[in-house]
């Protein structure tokens, strides 16, 4: 059912991706007149959340002005945040619902695209059952948006299969905070970074996924800090790095045991905080005694005495920072990695005080939020568990409806594509998630996507998955509606509406409120917009990990952000967890867990002999259905490069700028080589916002790991070959070939 | 705006290009950019650096431009070139020791960094220093920028041509100037 339209090319002259380089009326004209107001909101883009004022005159955003007094960025932006406005008012932006025929799309009446969706999902529902209908969501809605998802999913269609996009992103943090410390957020605040001794940065890059972060690792460099990076790749903030520990891709849990290993050798570990405070630490000893620096050293590719090293600066500073991201994270063993982290930060006492404690770094522009509400498969709103008795009468009570009416956790992400590739699940219906770009094996997406029988979406522009649609149903931009998020730091931001949605579009939060009424459910969604909802979600989180009751929209205006829990409207927030050693867990104690070293679910053997790892560049975001929009950030990177290391190159007599067919037990792509000494010679790096033959994600592989269900993008074993020409898609466009490349010297040189 | 000055440091560069991109928006120059970053050697190294216009005390784009068209500001801010005096030569192109100054050849006349003069009469900081998120770029205090590790200087020596500028230099502590050149470093006999 869900097969394409139409011919590619078709779809992209009508729906792009088109590169928009201007200003709405140009760079001369009416961009150049005064602003009818100011805008103080923030970015879309990532889980900094920078503020940001955007300039709107005529109900369009014509530009942008740094907003400096705002603590977390002080006016900072990285070149996303910086042209992030050129998004509005784009031509391939959506302006109607879309109705899929024959050859392609039609243009359709909102009560005609609506009545038709609620149609199918009640035929679906009613032929197999509520369950064969999932909902996909997306960590870049609002934290109202996320709320009305969860709720839509359980009470309007009854089904337990709701999960979205940061299951690609934060889970295996999460799943390992709430198992050490019972709560899932960063301890600190970002301006304890500076404050720190020492910050170790493993498993994150930083400066491209991170960027405004960087300053905060400069300052505390300035203040005498060291920093340490752990990476299989030189990423920019590795140029200041005072130790740099190039790890094996796949093997950071040995890594962090063997330095957690000599710390307890050498009785570094802080033995009264751990026993006043802690519990496992004796499990967790016993299970890193194996791991002394020769042996970690033999995995990991990391000399024994960077190993010591490394243990010798954590343990010795008063204050020190353990920054992780997903590098560590999106692995079979992305929990242990996170847990192997907290074990060393709770085994040196550093946790709970200003300048010291573990931190991950959310990546989505509501990546905190986005999963506290309620569109995460096992969890409802507050961050409560969807198995608790508790929880489900709470919330049960604030819907209106029985407990037992709440159906019970249903299969996360990657999970739910699985099932529609088998045929259990029927429909989907999907806002703010780019599957084929974003989930590992795009092949394998693009079959069960396929064999749908019915395939709704909620986007603004028609993503690449959004083409296999069935329905489309045209949403609204980050600007358009007002709302909550999240940032990194655990701090709740004002979003604020800047625009209306252009055309017919609709605002997110009006279209699911009346899909609700249409499936019947009025009086369970009584909602006029987001603050109707907030009020609602300020109940339903009341007495949660995750406590909002006591945030206002005018509380977040007059503080810049409140950090929560804040459970009582007089209370200031909690911008640091854990002070005087207070951990969510009933007793009180944080916990060691014991994390265990394994072979990754896509092992490296003589077929297969290269690690392959995929990331971020720092002028695209996630999938790209935003930023492969924009030209000014397209030109920064027009394609994916796959970065290797001459050593490797040289064996296989690839030089710079050849094509090299990249190939996994999965498929395989071809790619232009850059030719580096910034990567480990065992191991190439692609990275993956690119769609179709371009998409790294055509590589990767489908293991999960077991606890957070977060896929392995970080590990894959792959072999490589010179091509014999270019790939199709760069002999008929201009896609690789710019002007303002990031790599000028690059090519001037070769 | 008075009181601050312009930094730039090298060292802490992410090769990000927001610079680049936040100076297309100014109101001077719209649509093009007067930043230049570079990756000094992608092959071997991440390390990039980006240039603004240094402002010399005394501009060497200014000594050769035979239209008399690049002019300095009370304030020490050097100009993009007159336009109605600019001949599109290059002449200082090619002698501006920084390599800074480009000759758009969309309008006929030689363009670079005015260090946001919209911006900067106007009590706002420049564009690219605002939003760099590294702050390699950086208009701050003297006092701020004293509390980082590289400390700043605003001497060069190219060859016998020393040259000072407005905008600083973030260097090495204990560097008092920036030598480019082995001839810096050689006795050739009283000068």
């Amino acid at each position: 059912m869900a097969r394409l339209p139409s011919p590619q090319e078709e779809l992209k002259e009508r729906y792009g991706p088109h590169l928009n380089y201007v200003p709405p009326g140009g760079w001369s004209e009416a961009s150049r007149q005064p602003p009818e107001k100011l805008v103080k909101t923030h970015c879309c883009f990532c889980g900094q959340q920078c503020g940001i004022q955007l300039k709107v005159r005529n109900n369009q955003v014509i530009g942008f002005e740094p907003w400096e007094e705002f603590p977390f960025n002080r006016g900072m932006l990285c070149p996303k945040g910086v042209k992030r406005y050129m998004q509005s008012n784009h031509p391939d932006r959506l302006l109607n619902p879309l109705l899929r025929t024959d050859s392609g799309f039609r243009d359709s009446t909102w009560d005609e695209a609506l009545d038709f969706t609620v149609r199918r999902l009640r035929e679906v529902q009613e032929r197999y059952g509520k369950d064969a209908v999932a909902l996909y969501g997306g960590a870049s809605l609002t934290s109202e948006k996320s709320y009305l998802l969860g709720k839509f999913a359980r009470v309007a269609l009854g089904t337990r299969h709701i999960d979205y996009n940061g299951r690609l992103c934060m889970v295996s943090a999460g799943t390992a905070y709430k198992l050490a410390f019972g709560v899932d957020r960063s301890p600190n605040p970002w301006s304890d970074i500076p404050e720190a001794q020492v910050v170790l940065v493993t498993g994150a890059n930083v400066a491209d996924c991170a960027p405004i972060t960087t300053d905060y690792l400069w300052r505390c460099r300035d203040n005498g800090g060291k920093l340490i990076v752990i990476d299989p790749r030189m990423t920019p903030v590795t140029r200041n790095a005072d130790l740099y520990l190039p790890v094996r891709p796949g093997t950071d849990v040995a890594l962090l045991m063997g330095i957690l290993h000599v710390v307890l050798r050498e009785g570094w570990e802080k033995r009264d905080f751990i026993n006043r405070h802690t519990l496992g630490f004796d499990e967790v000893a016993k299970s890193v005694q194996p791991w002394d620096p020769r042996k970690t050293a033999e995995l990991t590719g990391v000399p024994p005495e960077s190993i010591e090293r490394a243990a010798r600066w954590f343990a010795g500073a008063e204050r020190a920072i353990a920054l992780h991201a997903r590098g560590i994270e999106h692995q079979s063993k992305g929990v242990e990695n996170v847990l192997s982290v907290i074990n060393l930060c709770l085994a040196t006492g550093n946790i709970g005080r200003a300048g010291a404690g573990c931190m991950m770094i959310t990546g989505q522009g509501n990546g905190q939020g986005g999963r506290e509400h309620g569109q995460k498969c096992d969890q409802l709103p507050g961050q409560r568990s969807i198995s608790d008795p508790e929880a489900r009468r709470h919330v049960a009570k604030v819907w209106g409806i029985e407990p037992d009416e709440i159906p019970q956790a249903g299969y996360s992400a990657v999970e739910i594509m699985e099932a529609i590739h088998r045929g259990e699940i029927k429909a989907l219906l999907s806002i703010c998630f780019n599957p084929l770009v974003s989930l590992p094996d795009a092949g394998f997406t693009r079959e069960a996507l396929e064999r749908l029988e019915f395939f709704g979406v909620v986007d603004f522009f028609l993503s690449e998955t959004a083409q296999h649609a069935d329905v489309v149903l045209a949403g609204s931009l980050q600007e358009e509606e007002e709302g909550i998020v999240c940032s990194a730091e655990g701090r709740v931001l004002h979003i604020q509406k800047a625009v209306d949605p252009p055309g017919n579009a609709r605002g997110d939060i009006r279209i699911y409120v009346d899909l609700a009424h249409r499936l019947g459910k009025k009086k369970f969604f009584p909602y006029r917009d987001g603050h109707d909802i907030f009020e609602e979600l300020r109940e339903a989180s009341r007495g949660g990990p995750a406590d909002y009751f006591g945030i206002t929209y005018e509380k977040i205006d007059d503080q810049m952000g409140v950090f929560w829990p804040c459970p009582t409207l007089d209370h200031p927030g909690t911008p640091r967890l854990f002070e005087g050693f207070r951990f969510f867990h009933p007793d009180g104690k944080a916990r060691f867990v014991v994390a265990e070293y394994r072979e990754s679910g896509d092992p490296v053997n003589e077929e297969f002999p290269v690690y392959l790892t995929t990331g971020r560049v720092v002028s695209q975001y996630l999938s790209g259905t935003q930023t492969r929009r924009i030209g000014a950030l397209v030109d920064q990177h027009p394609a994916p490069r796959l970065e290797i290391h001459p050593r490797l190159a040289e064996t296989l007599g690839i030089k710079p700028d050849d094509w090299v067919t990249v190939t996994t037990r999965r498929r395989e792509i071809t790619l232009q080589a850059l030719v580096v000494k910034t990567i480990r010679p065992d191991t190439v790096f692609i990275p993956y916002h690119w769609p179709g033959q371009q998409s790294a994600n055509q590589l990767t592989h489908r293991t999960l790991d077991p606890r957070s269900k977060i896929p392995e993008y970080k590990v894959s074993a792959c072999r490589l070959r010179k091509a014999e020409e270019p790939p199709d898609w760069a002999r008929t466009g201009k896609a690789h070939a710019s002007a303002n490349s990031s790599f000028p010297i690059l090519e001037e040189r070769y | 705006m008075f009181g601050y000055e312009f930094y730039v440091d090298p060292s802490r560069c992410i090769g990000c290009q927001s610079c680049i991109n936040a100076c297309a928006e100014c109101e001077t120059h719209r649509g093009h950019s007067m930043i230049h970053v570079d990756f000094i050697d992608r092959p071997s190294s991440l390390a990039s650096v980006p240039f603004v216009c240094m402002h010399c005390d005394d501009p060497t784009c200014a000594q050769v431009c035979p239209a008399d068209a690049i002019k300095k500001n009370e304030d020490g801010v050097v100009q993009s070139s007159l336009k109605p005096r600019c001949i599109a030569c290059s002449n200082c192109v090619l002698a501006c020791p920084f390599g800074i100054p480009k000759v758009i050849t969309e309008f006929e006349q030689m363009m670079k960094c005015d260090m946001c003069y919209d911006r900067t009469s106007a009590g706002k900081r420049p564009m690219c220093a605002t939003v760099c998120p590294s702050q390699a770029l950086a208009y701050v205090t003297p006092e701020k920028i004293g509390r980082r590790r590289e400390q700043p200087s605003n001497t060069f020596y190219f060859g016998r041509q020393k040259v000072t500028t407005k905008v600083f230099m973030m260097l090495p502590p204990e560097h008092q100037a920036l030598n480019v050149d082995v001839v810096d470093y050689m006795w050739e006999g009283e000068s």
